[in-house]
């Protein structure tokens, strides 16, 4: 399985989605930059972190612009999965490929932790591998994940189990419903402000992660056998 | 030459916790009847005197990148000046 792991400039963390995906999980990435108009060669696309444009004006409000993320969009259309982790989840935001904003966090500071995190919806594409409440252990590193969507879309948040990920024990930054991360209703578009890409391995003393990415391939592989 | 103004502002359900850090400090001040502080953006567009459909263009540039319609709404002002 093949994923892109889209650039911009900016963006910092896709040197630890690249390796997530190479070394982690033991499959396919390349880096494709935000100027880049084809991603028909990839079975998945990923959207890491960091600081798209120096999240000027807003997170995810220019680099939602760009040539690239037509592509993304196509490929969220033709159903591939695509991920959007931190500022990559703000940026799908922005683009419409997923309901609500971000705003700064409650507490207008950066927060760099390591959070609990309930598995609210087990039966997706993304989360196939964990159980259905499931608590994990994420880290969290950003200073605008506070999600924020108005009553009328969590209701449909809710209605349609599109809430994935919960923070548990204690919201960080002021999420509405203490939302980590949201699936779009097609189940394909998956946004979270934790780092699985950063909890892969035992040697940096968190695993939690993997299971995602493994996630993602049992169901890229059954779907495709079913193809075939 | 046209100076275009453009205020965005946190949309009234939003919570503005830099809006309240600041109303807090100048209660605390003892500045009286201060009754909310809410903080925007203002931000200058400069267009060409020959510019086309300029209202358009105007809502085009806010809607799909100065504004988050989920958060904030916009108002703005257009005034014509001297080229420099």
């Amino acid at each position: 399985m093949k994923f892109a792991v889209i650039t911009f400039p900016g963006t910092s963390c896709d040197v630890d989605m690249y390796h997530a995906i190479v070394d982690g999980l033991g499959e396919k990435a390349e880096y494709v930059r935000h100027d880049e108009t084809d991603l028909d060669r990839f079975d998945a696309v990923v959207l890491p972190g960091g600081f798209a444009f120096g999240n000027y004006l807003r997170p995810g409000a220019i680099a939602k612009l760009c040539p690239v993320i037509d592509a993304v969009v196509k490929a969220a259309e033709a159903g591939k999965p695509v991920l959007g982790v931190s500022n990559g989840f703000q940026i799908l935001l922005e683009a419409g490929l997923l309901p609500g904003a971000m705003l700064q966090n409650e507490a207008l500071k950066f927060i760099c932790d390591t959070v609990s995190i309930e598995v609210k919806n087990a039966n997706t594409a993304f989360t196939n591998q964990y159980d259905e409440g499931e608590m994990i252990r994420l880290p969290i590193a950003h200073e605008d994940g506070n999600y924020y969507c108005d009553e009328k879309t969590l209701e449909e948040l809710k209605e349609n189990n599109q809430i994935v990920f919960t923070y548990h024990g204690g919201n960080p930054n002021g999420s509405v419903e203490n939302i980590a991360g949201i699936i779009n209703k097609k189940g394909n578009v998956l946004g979270m402000m934790p780092h699985p890409d950063r909890a892969v391995e035992e040697l940096l003393g968190n695993t939690d992660g993997l299971k995602l990415f493994q996630s993602i391939v049992k169901q890229w592989r059954e779907s495709n056998a079913v193809k075939a | 030459m046209y100076k275009v103004k453009v205020y965005v502002t946190l949309r009234k359900s939003v919570l503005d916790p830099h809006g309240n850090a600041v109303k807090k400090q100048m209660q605390m001040n003892g500045i009286d009847g201060i009754k909310d502080v809410r903080i925007g953006k203002y931000i200058e567009l400069t267009f060409n005197k020959d510019t086309e459909n300029l209202e358009n263009k105007i809502k085009e540039v806010c809607e799909n990148l100065l504004v988050n319609p989920v958060t904030e709404d916009y108002r703005y002002e257009i005034e014509e000046c001297a080229a420099q």
